[in-house]
């Protein structure tokens, strides 16, 4: 599908996110890692808040996390994601000590629990664009 | 913390008709309200100096409100971007401002079209800009569905139940009920909260605020001044703002908030009652910001009502019924009476503390709670009369 049929909010990428949505277009997930502490942020942003360094790496992240909380959305509040409800949002939390959100595939609503482990896979939205998904580990 | 106590007072209180659609501009709602709050306090337009409120790019600035009432002299003029978590916070920079000599009485409003113009929990603006470029595209666009996974969190580590969550919609309509200005006044039942539709798991059509075209003002001014205006003076005791770490960037951010299963009013809790001087069994009734029945449950654990993990218990057998130990949104909150971004908490709390509250008048009210923000960061007033 191109960008001209995608009905769903499209992400433009900025000077700090470009790198992930790069990676995500390769099936690939990365984390910026701060340069100086090595501490691990996400979503991507400028400055460490650990020690202020805008020295900024990218790093492979395993894909691999827990069930953090999560939600069925049975309303779509977009009108592009009417045909696919119920939406499965999940929070995770990746083995890297960072959060990160997207759609279950593949998991069974009643058979989610804080805790659940879950790995993160892709899946292409557009010609120019894949987001993450997550299913079962 | 807050070194201002009793120094200032809300003088006046203004609102407009809340409805789901005013049929009029956003100007026209904040103007209004603010003449009906100078109206109420018995203070003319030349008085008034400074101008706050809070807008999330669906509001009219300050300056504009300031040039509509026919300010003579507007010196101090501040427009937050910020939602429902300002609400507070607005009154307590007015007093601030005040005592920095940068004014002398100050008005505070919120105004939006907020159902028939800017739809704010209807899908932001429905793109995937800033840092939503990491959760619109999942289909992740609303505050339902973000506070929703903060519910979620709270009935797995402590056993909220949704008929907890019932009991504070039910409670906030049976006192919608007694208040003219409420746009949802027919009661409802824990049946109804229970078969309502489901629209984001936990929360049902009726853990969810209203959407709402309206606006409210206050007018802050010196203690002593107060006394001489027209209305029996509510005195600021206590004010704080504030949240914990990682408060995100902006308010529907909250991916690295330590724990989902607390909100901001547990690091603000202690400001608040150290400044104001009393304590949470002092108030007589509690306006807290109920954006989602949720809200109303993790805020009475932080701010001391009860101890974390303990608010579903605490919302059930009549507890915050007005007849109850904690008597909570008396007009019926955001859920019932209208979504004016927690400043119409303040409205009630004045006219509860003056007496004025008619039909659903605490009896004997003389401290009031006001609280304003359910996610990372948000404010809250001690008001007494």
């Amino acid at each position: 599908m191109t960008a001209a049929t995608y009905d769903k909010p499209l992400p433009p990428p900025n000077e700090e996110s470009r790198p992930f949505w790069e990676a995500m277009k390769e099936h690939r997930l990365v984390l910026q890692k701060c340069g100086a502490c090595g501490k691990v942020r996400h979503y991507p942003r400028p400055v460490c808040d650990a020690c202020f360094s805008m020295d900024t790496e990218w790093m492979e992240a395993s894909g691999k996390g827990q069930v953090h909380s999560w939600t069925i959305s049975h309303h779509a509040f977009h009108p592009g994601f009417k045909g696919d409800l119920p939406l499965v949002l999940v929070i995770v939390d990746l083995d890297e000590g960072v959060r990160m959100c997207a759609q279950a595939r593949d998991l069974d609503p009643e058979g989610l629990r804080i805790g659940l482990p879950v790995r993160v896979d892709f899946e292409d939205a557009t010609d120019d664009l894949t987001l993450p998904v997550i299913r079962p580990a | 913390m807050w070194s201002l106590r009793d120094k200032y007072a809300i003088a006046g209180v203004g609102y407009t008709e809340y409805s789901s659609k005013s049929g009029v501009t956003v100007l026209d709602l904040a103007t209004r309200a603010c003449g009906n709050a100078l109206a109420d306090a018995g203070l003319g337009a030349d008085q008034v100096d400074g101008v706050i409120s809070y807008t999330f790019n669906d509001s009219v600035p300050a300056m504009a409100v300031a040039t509509g009432l026919g300010l003579p002299g507007a010196r101090y003029a501040v427009d937050y971007q910020a939602g429902g978590n300002a609400a507070n916070l607005v009154i307590q920079a007015a007093a601030a401002a005040i005592e920095a000599g940068l004014a002398e009485n100050v008005l505070c409003y919120r105004a939006m079209n907020g159902r028939s113009g800017f739809r704010l929990g209807g899908g932001r603006e429905l793109t995937a800009r800033g840092i939503t470029q990491h959760t619109a595209p999942h289909g992740w666009i609303s505050y339902p569905q973000a506070m929703a996974m903060w519910c979620r969190r709270h009935m797995i580590r402590h056993g909220t139940t949704s008929a907890q969550l019932g009991a504070v919609a039910v409670t906030c309509r049976d006192n919608a009920a007694l208040n003219e200005r409420a746009m949802m006044r027919q009661p409802i039942t824990l049946a109804d909260h229970r078969n309502a539709r489901m629209i984001v798991e936990p929360f049902r059509l009726l853990d969810i605020c209203l959407e709402s075209d309206g606006a409210c003002a206050v007018l802050v001014t010196g203690a002593e001044r107060a006394r001489d205006l027209r209305q029996r003076p509510v005195y600021i005791l206590g004010a704080a703002y504030g949240g914990g770490p990682n408060q995100g960037d902006d308010l529907f951010d909250a991916i690295r908030w330590p724990d989902h299963d607390h909100n901001y009013s547990r690091y603000i809790a202690d400001d608040l009652w150290r400044g104001a001087g009393v304590g949470p069994r002092d108030v007589d009734v509690a306006e807290i910001y109920d954006c989602f029945t949720y809200s109303v449950i993790v805020q009475l654990e932080g701010f001391g009502f009860c101890p974390p993990g303990e608010g579903g218990g605490f919302v059930q057998d009549g507890r915050i019924a007005r007849d109850g130990e904690l008597p909570i949104n008396t007009h019926g909150g955001l859920l019932s009476e209208a979504y004016i971004h927690g400043l119409n908490h303040v409205v009630e709390a004045v006219e509860q503390l003056r007496g004025q509250a008619g039909p659903r008048q605490i009896d004997g009210a003389e401290i009031a709670l006001t609280t304003a923000g359910a996610m990372t960061c948000g404010s809250a007033l001690v008001l007494r009369n």
